[in-house]
């Protein structure tokens, strides 16, 4: 395990950290890397480690769900699983099989904003990876046909069964969604799509999208592991280089507003055992000012036996089997979300009370120094963890190339967490979780009266 | 969102494809790139130690990241529950972070998240484990936590409460949940009620209900000895100076006599049957077909690998390509050999499409027979060089070489072991497959456990014709 010039660690400052343990002391290390640009748009990232034999391909596709169409959603995801049935050169099969003949890892991932695909392979495969890679970015269409669609839907579908309609509570997100943003917001429905929808995506669909998103000037190409850049670059430019650059495309820079004018009370009945409450608040996308501070708030109201709720609901009254809450910023907007699910026998809208009572006592009294440091600590941590693999590297520099168009951005995104003070806490709870917010109660079959409505409610 | 893809053959097609275009730019895109040698790997070396009073220490030096992993694995589980009590060793390494002598639960956890480290134990059947992972500027202050909840935990009888009603919560949420059945319901079956594997780990209504401090107690003293246990540490730490640091933290650990366990016999397997469980208006029907398999120590390791990486230990494994590429009629369909000290279960399982009962078990059946044929050599060679090329990519972070020497220190694997995994496997040919193939997979007599929506599928699930159907309540136990 040898270490040659994979990290760099730089050490910066901690303000206000109390000195009753070691806790802190730890600075996020900066990852080195090399960006460049084709010609033909292609945005190219290397990081070179050595400390391990394999290598990391990882490639960003700057478009996802909300990018789909009324009548499509779950297009881009759908539309990801296709990108594995092979293409021009690669017949159908062979892509996963040559890749695992290698000894590669591969798979792919669809969000809101962007989809990714990546192999971590052997270093001596890379080229390998770069062939297919390549081949299905530039002649993927000449081999598609309705086949290939028709398979990936019918797999795609029983994904949406076993994530969503098979999964207790797997509809929650869909109905929230709906009722959160206005119709014509791209978050506004799921990844994953509706099963109509799914039904409805034809060949002429898949051909459209691929040339409007898959092309070089649409993507960033992140390389992290064993290799020699020069011999990299050599043969980055020979499969990339001469992939035609597509039409520019128009990335969305701004959504509809979102306005919730009061209280909205929601009820699913779903084949559970408990009932399960859903709180979701509009917050403010990812990385803008306000963003790490929710971040905090969600650690500090949830998720630990210590956190406001986990501690009276759970820990104390034992009422609820648990709860959590986390803030969702995304590239163009975010949500703040709770949940929790009543113990058997307890009523919602008791449960309710406390939830309301934790989360004013915030709103009123803030936070202790001892709390936020918990949270700040935990993110140090996790910023660390993140760049235990070379994987786990190339994800973090494409993730800040495209959302805040630096891959070099570890550090002040780790500095974002440092600079939250007791007060903006207290601020954020009280500017976003003082707004009017989507209450939906999930209940079992039949029990449509156990909802929490604006009275209470909750039987 | 995850997921992929792919298709399994046309080979007419393939090659007038690949011969028709040639180059694209200025070279020849129609043929892959040819591959230089795989590099060698060096797995790093593993230095022994052990404490006068017993506790071995397996360490291996990774300075990339400021990092540190510690496992405490110690060799008693699930399989070590008292009879008449299952759920004992789970909640016992539950309630390790649930109060010691000296430090309470939220004590503990406030540590925990203020050292920003994760502190995790856990059980399986043969071991329970204690798993740290943490920054090394934390380090000295994370060891001493560590200690505290493997050494002096208190069960706390009120701590214990709150944890009994979680646990009952958890056991009616469960009924929620087709897989989480299916995977209870299958090793009942299998097994019956008076093997350890037959029992549900994670305790029953009645047994959680009976459960004291006392009962976690005893079973603490008898089994949690430094003489029963393994600790894995790696990271940016140096040998000598954590040896110390052990030492003085483990080192008055009392050592004692553990019993080597009285496993009973696994009930004696029938003909194939369909035990089928209902799950009213279930979207998709949860499959676990299998029998009993083998002990860890099996000689037959390697082979048995092999071919269960074709059967369906890969994307490209014949399971996932049948029902997943192929018909379409689940999001992942695979198989395994889960090897304990004991012989574990063998079990192939997908989550099917409902509709599709009927036709997927045609096709499980097709492959579970279809692998005691011949296997192609390309499809040899394949499996085999996804296995050994695979193998560096498992010792890249600090967690995942801590992972990988758990079973070295429970079943007392060589610590040559990785350096010559990849030796073993090229030495599994066509005949060793075949062979453990027919010896380990019965189609004759394999537990078929389902969890659907029953009116449905049913009918057409007698009308394939594998076996009897035989209606179970959610454990599994025949419905009267």
């Amino acid at each position: 395990m040898k270490r040659k010039h994979a990290i760099v660690a730089i050490c910066y400052l901690m303000l206000g950290v109390v000195a009753t343990l070691s806790a802190g002391a730890q600075a996020t290390p900066r990852i080195k890397f090399e960006k460049y640009k084709l010609p033909n748009g292609l945005e190219v990232i290397l990081h070179e480690d050595h400390s391990t034999p394999i290598v990391a391909v990882d490639t960003w596709y700057h478009v996802g769900s909300g990018d789909e169409q009324v009548g499509r959603t779950g297009f881009a995801h759908l539309f990801e699983h296709i990108m594995f049935m092979g293409s021009q050169n690669v017949p159908v099969g062979a892509f996963d099989q040559m890749l695992e003949a290698a000894g590669a890892d591969n798979n792919g991932s669809t969000t809101e904003d962007r989809t990714n695909y990546y192999e971590t392979l052997p270093s001596n495969a890379l080229a390998l990876a770069l062939w297919l890679d390549a081949d299905r970015m530039g002649f993927l269409l000449p081999t598609m046909d309705l086949a290939k669609v028709n398979l990936q839907r019918d797999v795609v579908k029983n994904e949406r069964r076993q994530r969503v309609d098979n999964q207790p509570y797997g509809r929650a997100d869909e109905t929230i969604l709906a009722v959160l943003y206005p119709k014509s917001h791209p978050y506004s429905w799921p990844v994953i799509g509706s099963m109509t929808d799914l039904s409805a995506a034809s060949l002429a669909d898949v051909q459209n999208f691929f040339r409007t998103y898959y092309a070089p000037n649409n993507a960033t190409l992140t390389i992290a592991g064993d290799f020699d850049p020069a011999t990299v670059k050599k043969m980055v430019a020979q499969y990339f280089g001469s992939i035609p650059r597509g039409p520019e495309v128009k990335r969305r820079l701004t959504v509809p507003a979102v306005t919730i004018p009061r209280d909205t009370f929601l009820v699913l009945e779903d084949k559970v055992q408990l009932p399960r409450v859903f709180y979701t608040w509009h917050s403010v996308k990812g990385f803008s000012p306000d963003d790490a501070a929710l971040d905090i708030l969600a650690q500090v109201v949830a998720n630990d036996k210590n956190s406001r709720l986990y501690k009276k609901l759970v820990y104390e009254l034992q009422t609820a089997q648990n709860v959590r809450a986390f803030q969702d910023g995304s590239r163009l907007d975010g949500k703040f979300q709770i949940d929790v699910t009543p113990k058997p026998g307890q009523k919602v809208a008791d449960i309710d009370r406390v939830v309301q009572a934790e989360i004013a006592n915030v709103i009123n009294n803030g936070i202790t120094q001892r709390e936020l440091q918990r949270a700040q600590n935990l993110y140090k941590a996790s910023f660390l963890n993140r760049l235990a693999s070379v994987l786990g590297k190339a994800e973090v520099l494409n993730s800040y190339n495209y959302f805040v168009g630096n891959p070099d951005y570890v550090q002040q995104d780790a500095a974002r967490y440092d600079r939250v003070t007791a007060a903006d806490v207290q601020r954020v709870a009280r500017t976003y979780l003082g707004r009017p917010k989507i209450v939906l109660t999930v209940v079992p079959e039949g029990k449509k009266e156990m909802m929490l409505t604006a009275s209470g409610g909750g039987r | 969102m995850k997921l992929q893809t792919t298709h399994v053959l046309g080979c007419a097609a393939m090659l007038l494809a690949s011969q028709s275009i040639a180059a694209q730019g200025t070279f020849d895109r129609s043929k892959p790139p040819e591959l230089g040698p795989p590099p060698r790997v060096a797995l790093p070396p593993i230095i022994t130690r052990q404490l006068p009073n017993g506790l071995k220490l397996l360490i291996v030096e990774q300075h990339e990241l400021p990092l540190a992993d510690f496992v405490l694995v110690v060799g008693s589980g699930s399989t070590a529950d008292p009879t008449g009590k299952p759920g004992i060793a789970n909640l016992t390494s539950q309630m390790l972070r649930e109060g010691t002598t000296t430090r309470k639960s939220l004590e503990i956890a406030d540590q925990i998240a203020f050292l920003g480290i994760n502190l995790s134990p856990n059980s399986s059947w043969e071991s329970s484990t204690l798993s740290l992972h943490t920054p090394t500027a934390q380090l000295d202050s994370a060891l001493a936590l560590f200690a505290d909840v493997a050494l002096h935990p208190s069960f706390p009888a009120n701590e214990f409460d709150r944890i009994k009603k979680t646990r009952l919560t958890e056991l009616l949420q469960l009924r929620d949940q087709g897989p989480a059945i299916a995977n209870l319901a299958f090793p009942a079956i299998v097994y019956g009620s008076s093997h350890p594997y037959g029992l549900p780990s994670i305790g029953t209504e009645a047994s959680v209900q009976s459960l004291t401090p006392a009962d976690l107690q005893a079973y603490y003293q008898t089994n949690f000895k430094p003489n029963n246990s393994t600790l894995i540490i790696v990271g940016d730490v140096n040998p000598a100076q954590i040896e110390q640091k052990i030492n003085s933290l483990f080192g008055s650990w009392q050592r004692g006599d553990v019993q080597p366990l009285n496993y009973g016999e696994p009930a004696k397997a029938a003909a194939t049957t369909i035990y089928l469980i209902d799950k009213p208006g279930a979207a998709q029907s949860s499959f676990r077909i299998g029998s009993v398999g083998v002990p860890r120590s099996t000689k037959d390791y390697f082979a048995l690998t092999v071919m269960n990486t074709i059967l369906g230990g890969s994307f490209t494994s014949r399971l996932n390509q049948n029902l997943r590429e192929n018909r379409g009629y689940t999001y992942g369909a695979g198989s395994r050999f889960d090897m304990r000290r004991q012989a574990g279960p063998f079990l192939a399982s997908a989550e099917i499409v409902t509709a599709k009962s009927d036709s997927a078990l045609i096709e499980f059946m097709k492959e579970l027979n279809g692998i005691r044929q011949t296997v192609p050599p390309a499809e040899l060679s394949r499996a085999k060089r996804y296995l050994q090329l695979q193998l560096p990519g498992n010792f890249e972070t600090t967690q995942e070489i801590a992972a990988a020497l758990v079973p070295v220190a429970l079943y007392g694997l060589p610590l040559d072991y990785y350096n010559n995994y990849v030796q073993n496997i090229e030495n599994v040919n066509q005949a060793d497959v075949a062979r453990v193939a027919q010896q380990y997979i019965n189609p004759g007599s394999l537990a078929v456990v389902i969890v659907g929506d029953r009116k449905t599928i049913e009918q057409g699930l007698k009308a394939v014709n594998v076996g009897p159907i035989s209606v179970r309540d959610i454990t599994g136990q025949p419905i009267q």
